[in-house]
């Protein structure tokens, strides 16, 4: 009875405090929206007050009538189902934009001369839809399922997980309307403004609390492997992101800051964060999606739990070292660039370890690859990170990068990891947990999510092939001498010679924007609850739990 | 199962994430730390200055149109790159540069040294319609930089938040830098013997053709016109002590 009336009282004092929180944030929306130094920032200010305001309505009607929110009893899977969905739409708008910038450096007329659609601010729309609002959601709503799951434990917090949903996508609409107004930092895939890094550290350190909360009040000794990633993508972003933001706000209300550094400081502090929003965001986090989705789907164990120990430990040793390859021949220090590259290299060995275990995972399963496309769609994508895993070394090699550098060449080693890693580890769990989160017995379509895999797959042939080419050509037509030995290309010759490659580029990007969407509509007609086309071609782990004849314990769990 | 001692950070979320700490920080500290305290990090040359208020202000719009992700600002210490740019780009030229502008893409040449390349009429019908001088261009054009009058109500500001992030702009540049923007936009008024004074070999004259405003494209030529100027590569010693 006493435990009822204390655990009665914290549920007070969270309601409490969290229509508090959005009290305030109401009141810093309406002053932002009123006395804000420049339209931008008034503009953000009535976002803020838009969505805090439905924010305290929501709860202040649940708390007059006296209402809980929802069941409370099982896991926490509501803010999931919304982290899916959000992720699918993320996606399309991130690939989507991605693509429409690939056309506009084929045919600069798509810029149409005005300021919110040229190029310069399209591509961190493009580069922060795709990583961040696509691949962060993608990632917050994995780990929120996977930790309860292997944890045996519901999501801690009451309205946290939510606050962390909702406040994240705040912090990329922000974000993405603060570009196209012109608002930005210039550090790529740090451009948002000191205050939206604020907004995102606030939304960090929830989520990390809810992470490690619900860490701690788990049923199982032992912490799942999937989970030591997520947890050290979780921090180690956050050490990142406050790091390389800090900045001097020009004025309290308005949008414009000067970073703290300056030059080469600035250039190795944004290449830690930057070559580490891969290694934690992009490879980390990602690695323990394919730490449980992999084992889950093939129906078999990790192929070795002590090469997780040694390639966890490993790689993010060894990744935070790795940013100075951005860097070769510059002003940076010598020193500082060879250490860079040495680390780099060495990074080769940690990253085909976590390959590895990823691929033979299958073990005694190959057969499944011919049979069941989302696991061919997993274990594709840990082959890309394989392949870029080895690529990347290479282009890190100081003469290797000597051409490399500055060319489409790294766009396309980006995209053969984004594209082949993130977004088909990130596919491959959506289309498990669509039927596994809305209670279906199968996908809807399991011959859609073969034209989703063979189309994005050629998609990424393209352009990656595509951007080798232009990058290495590029490369060497501005090394190239003529007999007499004078430079042979002026600068405008190597951008003409691009065009044909732009083009295949921007194919490429279309197939796999189309890839995505029929996706989308597969995901909804699942989740709706349509009948499966194709139920009995499925293997028996595509149903919810609670459909599978003869419940199999599977050895993640 | 498990394997020895590793069981114990397996089964202590906190110390799993305490040895998380630990090991991610390492490489960060010896690899940003140093940079701070070692002297060598950044040459000692002659002819740096901070931006003038109004290279300043082109320079902000540089970076609000998202410039830098086609055109980088770091010419290579490699035999093609010095020859079709200039002399390598040292870490002095941009030891103001709140944040810096190296770049990581080219898809648009080197700007570095792009100062003095090209005249005001050039760069005036670049930016509105980069076609109409470079027909085989990818560059979006700009036309309404040209129309749009600089916004420098706040330059004092600025500058004060630069010198509060380490940029040394004395109260003096501080207190003129409304009239500086003027005086180098090419206005009748402005007195260009203080502006030099204050910024040696700053330009002053209308960079867009129309002394009576102070458009945001007299800015950003303004920013191009300067760029990779104010070394002294004469009185530079190569041999000198950097960690080149």
């Amino acid at each position: 009875m006493a435990a009822t009336t204390q655990r009665d009282e914290w549920k007070a004092l969270s309601d409490i405090l969290a229509i508090g929180a959005a009290a305030f944030l109401v009141i810093l929306g309406l002053v932002l929206a009123i006395a804000g130094a420049d339209p931008a920032m008034k503009f953000h200010g009535c976002l803020l007050l838009g969505a805090s305001g439905l924010a305290l309505l929501y709860m202040l009607t649940l708390f007059v009538e006296g209402r809980e929110p929802a069941d409370t009893s099982g896991y926490a899977d509501g803010v999931i189902r919304a982290g899916v969905i959000a992720t699918v739409f993320w996606g399309i708008a991130g690939f989507l934009v991605g693509d429409i910038i690939a056309w506009q450096l084929a045919f600069p007329a798509l810029n149409f001369d005005l300021p919110w659609t040229s190029f310069g601010r399209l591509r961190p729309v493009h580069t922060s839809a795709v990583i961040f609002a696509f691949g962060g959601n993608a990632l917050i709503a994995t780990s929120f399922y996977v930790v309860q799951r292997t944890c045996r434990a519901r999501l801690a917090g009451k309205w946290s997980p939510w606050f962390v949903f909702w406040g994240y996508q705040l912090f990329i609409v922000l974000a993405a309307t603060g570009y196209l107004l012109g608002v930005t930092q210039s550090k790529e895939y740090a451009e948002p403004e000191w205050y939206v890094d604020l907004w995102l550290t606030a939304v960090w350190v929830v989520y990390f609390l809810v992470f490690i909360a619900t860490v701690a009040k788990r049923k199982e000794p032992h912490v799942y492997v999937a989970n030591w990633f997520y947890l050290a993508f979780i921090v180690t972003v956050a050490i990142l992101h406050i790091v390389n933001n800090l900045a001097v706000p020009v004025s309290l209300l308005g949008t414009k800051s000067y970073i703290l550094y300056s030059g080469v400081q600035d250039a190795m502090t944004q290449w830690w964060y930057g070559h580490n929003a891969v290694g934690f965001f992009l490879t980390a986090g990602f690695l323990g999606m394919m730490y449980y989705f992999v084992p889950k789907r093939a129906e078999r164990p990790i192929y070795s739990y002590r090469l997780s120990v040694v390639h966890f430990w490993s790689l993010i040793f060894i990744y935070i070292w790795a940013g100075p390859h951005h860097l070769h021949y510059t002003a940076l220090p010598d020193w500082a660039q060879t250490l860079g590259m040495t680390f780099s290299i060495i990074l080769w060995m940690p990253s085909w370890g976590g390959m590895i275990n990823g691929l033979m995972t299958l073990s005694g399963a190959w057969d499944k690859l011919r049979t069941d496309p989302v696991i061919r769609m997993l274990i594709v994508a840990v082959a890309f990170y394989g392949m870029s895993t080895f690529e990347g070394p290479l282009m890190s090699i100081k003469s290797v990068n000597s051409l490399s550098h500055y060319t489409d060449w790294t766009i396309g080693h980006v995209h053969s990891g984004a594209l082949g890693w993130v977004a088909f580890i990130s596919f491959g769990a959506l289309y498990c947990l669509v039927p596994w989160l809305w209670h279906r017995k199968a996908l809807y379509s399991q011959r859609l999510v073969e034209w989703h895999f063979w189309i994005s797959t050629l998609g990424i042939v393209l352009y990656i092939t595509s951007m080798w080419v232009s990058g290495i050509l590029q490369g060497l037509m501005w090394r190239a001498y003529d007999s007499l030995g004078f430079l042979e290309y002026s600068f405008v010759e190597t951008v003409e010679a691009m065009h044909p490659f732009y083009i295949i580029r921007a194919v490429g990007g279309l197939l796999f924007v189309l890839g995505s969407f029929l996706m989308a509509y597969n995901l909804w007609r699942t989740a709706r609850g349509d009948q499966p086309v194709d139920a009995t071609d499925q293997p028996s782990v595509a149903a919810a739990p609670e459909f599978r004849p003869g419940e199999y314990t599977a050895p993640a769990e | 199962m498990s394997w020895g001692k590793h069981d114990v950070l397996e089964k202590s979320p906190m110390l799993m994430l305490v040895g998380i700490l630990i090991v991610v920080s390492i490489g960060g500290l010896i690899e940003i730390a140093p940079l701070f305290w070692l002297s060598s990090t950044v040459e000692k040359v002659q002819g740096m200055r901070p931006y003038s208020p109004l290279e300043l202000s082109g320079r902000n719009i540089y970076i609000r149109e998202g410039c830098y992700l086609c055109h980088s600002q770091m010419i290579r210490s490699l035999r093609d790159e010095v020859e079709r740019y200039g002399h390598y780009s040292l870490a002095a030229e941009s030891m103001y540069d709140h944040p810096f502008q190296w770049g990581s893409k080219r898809t648009g040449p080197d700007l570095a040294r792009v100062g003095g390349k090209y005249s005001d009429e050039w760069h005036r019908a670049h930016m509105i319609d980069p076609r109409s001088v470079v027909p085989e261009s990818v560059m979006p054009g700009y036309p309404f930089l040209a129309e749009r009058e600089l916004d420098y109500d706040d330059i004092q500001d600025q500058l004060k938040t630069n010198a509060t992030v380490g940029v040394p702009y004395t109260d003096e540049m501080i207190e003129a830098a409304k009239a500086d923007v003027e005086a180098q936009a090419g206005k009748d008024s402005g007195d260009v013997a203080a502006l030099l004074a204050r910024y040696p070999k700053a330009q002053a004259r209308s960079f867009d053709g129309d002394p009576e405003k102070v458009t945001e494209l007299d800015a950003l030529v303004a920013y191009m016109q300067m760029l990779g100027t104010l070394v002294d590569f004469a009185s530079f010693d190569e041999a000198g002590p950097n960690l080149r």
